[in-house]
């Protein structure tokens, strides 16, 4: 073995013998009640099947106790703990899904769908407004706040483009609407979700042509 | 255009509030019991002669598949019904307006189903990003239970059915049947090898129908205005009404419901306000999510949008999610773009797929920038029908129908882009001449 190898090993030695952050997670009292609920959805001999809103749940509690909505090791080990099953099967479905964080993301996950129908309409101006303001795919900005992902058809595409932040949609977007909304959430504000030009949901802009008598 | 008095969802826009006080307005939950009064099998004939196609892509008649669960459920092997709201197809935002804004139509459509399938149960499966969305089919179910609509003796019929939302963590795959299952077992969302089919053994190993939110919830309707109603709308074997969601290249995109079989250019004229910058302005239309292959625009035009019209021009109808493209399109990017979504989504079970999409998206990028070889083309041709048919699950095939669709209509595109890089005189796009035989 070369030294390279030695010396990995004595890190992740000294790594382990580390106290580890998170090791004491715990849910919070609301939480605990939480899950009781959540285990009541599903057969009691079917408790794995609690293993996803678990997990939601956790980094959930996470992001409203360390202001980054992500799994560490601790907490995912703690989860399988709570339902009864190996680390492993828990990691393996924190890894395959992707909306659990296994790195600490900034407050706001700013996720720009760059899929065909927002291509469409122009999510390449939304990436930009992004990239202009220092957002980096995957990083967390200096100041903790943004972490930028571009993702995989959200399905708000008669809306496009569209970005959700954390768990609101931002819809009918262009450079400079999403610039604006960026440096309101930078600013503690929380700017209204939904179109961006004044649009009822996915209504034809100016009105529906169905149905008018539905209009309040 | 289709009448508003034969609409369905009433509330798309959601310009009316979603609760149990305002959807009872809207007709819904009126007198459920009656509509469950003459059993299970009249349910189901009802659906039949609808003629009511699955609304998730496939278009499997909806009657029919309810008919495959077992008629007395062995003890201890409760039947289910699981709802998929995994919304996750490129183009496709329906189920999202159902939820967010008409979900006792759902909720309803869960209870009649279940009671014609005989199954005490249904999971609703909703993908993970539609958070508001969830909140709202969460306070849904917890007022239709607080009324005694489901839950013991649900709406005053006599059947025990209960009614539970499970919501997805970002995964498309968890849209095929059998991967949903897995997902909600607590698994890796992989998709299961058929047979077994899930109304044989599904979730937890018993009886389970998979469907999607929109044949759901217009069962009740269906049930209420009869099958005659539903059958009298849209073409023969494509009746009924369908929600359109138009994205992409029109003035004003939206989701409509309208009739099946609506022509193409009424549909948009009607509602989205025309193609952006004209018709003449029109490239190609992805009529049914990125699964089905494109249709150049004269092709669409005027054509019906429903399930057999669309097959006979080697697409389909898919989601109805209609992605529209003008000139101004890299139509290679667009569906290099897909290419890519493809790529992300395989779940990585099969070696075709896990390794085929990757390697399918690697060459659509070259293609985008003419970095290519001629021969690289019918090699592309040949490894998306090596993939196709080759795996689990349908993953593998739609990740090759865009790319054979292109290579179909605008192959000419794609080889000026490979003389453009080569330096030689650039060909103008034109339509492939064929061989005078």
């Amino acid at each position: 073995m070369t030294t390279d190898t030695y010396n990995t090993i004595r890190e992740a030695r000294r790594a382990a013998a580390q106290p580890r952050e998170f090791a004491d997670f715990a849910w919070t009292s609301e939480n605990a009640a939480q899950v009781q609920t959540i285990f009541a959805r599903y057969p009691d001999t079917r408790r794995a099947s609690a293993i996803m809103p678990l997990l939601w749940l956790a980094q959930e509690q996470m992001a409203a106790a360390a202001g980054s909505a992500w799994l560490p090791v601790p907490v995912i080990e703690f989860v399988a703990g709570q339902i009864g099953m190996p680390y492993m099967r828990a990691y393996e479905v924190a890894t395959f899904y992707t909306m659990y964080n296994l790195k600490p993301v900034g407050r706001y996950l700013v996720q720009v769908c760059g899929t065909t129908p927002c291509l469409l309409r122009g999510s390449d101006d939304l990436l930009r407004a992004c990239a202009d303001r220092g957002l980096l795919k995957g990083g967390v900005t200096t100041d903790g706040l943004f972490t930028l992902a571009e993702v995989e058809c959200l399905g708000a595409c008669a809306n496009a483009p569209m970005v959700q932040i954390n768990a609101d949609n931002y819809e009918d977007l262009d450079y400079a609407s999403l610039t604006a909304i960026l440096d309101a959430l930078a600013r503690g504000e929380t700017p209204a979700a939904g179109s961006a030009i004044g649009r009822r949901a996915s209504c034809p802009e100016g009105g529906p042509t169905t149905l008018k008598e539905m209009v309040a | 255009m289709l009448a508003d008095a034969d609409r369905i969802f009433t509330n798309l826009y959601g310009f009316q509030p979603w609760n149990l006080e305002h959807a009872r307005k809207r007709g819904d939950w009126a007198d459920t019991s009656a509509l469950m009064a003459g059993g299970p099998d009249a349910i189901i004939d009802v659906i039949k002669a609808s003629g009511l196609r699955g609304r998730g892509g496939a278009g499997f008649p909806t009657g029919m598949k309810w008919s495959f669960m077992p008629k007395t459920p062995k003890p201890g092997h409760p039947s289910y019904l699981v709802i998929n709201a995994d919304e996750s197809e490129p183009g496709s935002c329906k189920d999202r307006e159902i939820i967010r804004h008409d979900p006792h139509k759902l909720i309803e459509g869960a209870l009649i189903a279940g009671f014609a399938m005989r199954a005490s149960a249904a999971y609703i499966y909703i993908r993970g990003e539609y958070v508001r969305e969830a909140q709202t089919l969460f306070a849904a179910v917890a007022e239709a239970y607080a009324a005694g609509l489901i839950g013991k003796n649900a709406a005053g019929s006599g059947y025990d059915f209960d009614v539970f939302v499970h919501r997805g963590a970002g995964a498309y795959i968890c849209g095929e049947e059998t991967a949903m299952l897995e997902s909600l077992e607590g698994k890796k969302g992989q998709p299961r090898l058929k047979p077994p089919f899930p109304a044989g053994a599904g979730l937890y190993g018993n009886p389970t129908t998979v469907n999607n939110v929109e044949s759901i919830a217009v069962a009740p309707t269906i049930l209420r205005r009869g099958a005659a109603w539903f059958a009298g709308i849209g073409r023969p074997k494509n009746e009924g009404t369908k929600l359109f969601q138009i994205s992409g290249h029109v003035n004003k995109p939206c989701v409509v419901e309208e009739a099946m079989s609506v022509p193409f250019r009424e549909l948009i004229d009607t509602h989205c306000g025309g193609i952006r910058g004209g018709w003449d302005n029109l490239l190609a239309v992805i009529p049914g999510g990125s699964s089905v292959p494109l249709v150049p625009a004269h092709q669409i035009i005027d054509c019906p949008m429903d399930f057999d019209a669309l097959k006979d021009l080697k697409s389909g109808l898919g989601t109805a999610a209609i992605i529209v493209m003008d000139k101004s399109t890299d139509v290679v990017k667009a569906i290099a773009r897909l290419s890519y979504f493809y790529k992300h989504e395989s779940c990585g079970q099969c070696t075709p797929c896990r390794e085929g999409t990757g390697w399918m998206w690697r060459v659509m990028e070259r293609l985008v920038t003419g970095e290519a070889e001629y021969h690289e083309i019918d090699l592309l041709l040949e490894v998306t029908t090596e993939i196709e048919g080759h795996t689990i699950c349908a993953l593998g095939d739609a990740a090759a129908w865009p790319i054979q669709g292109l290579i179909r209509h605008f192959r000419p595109e794609v080889e000026a882009r490979i003389a453009k890089r080569k330096g030689f005189v650039q060909v103008p796009a034109m339509p492939m001449l064929q061989a005078a035989e």
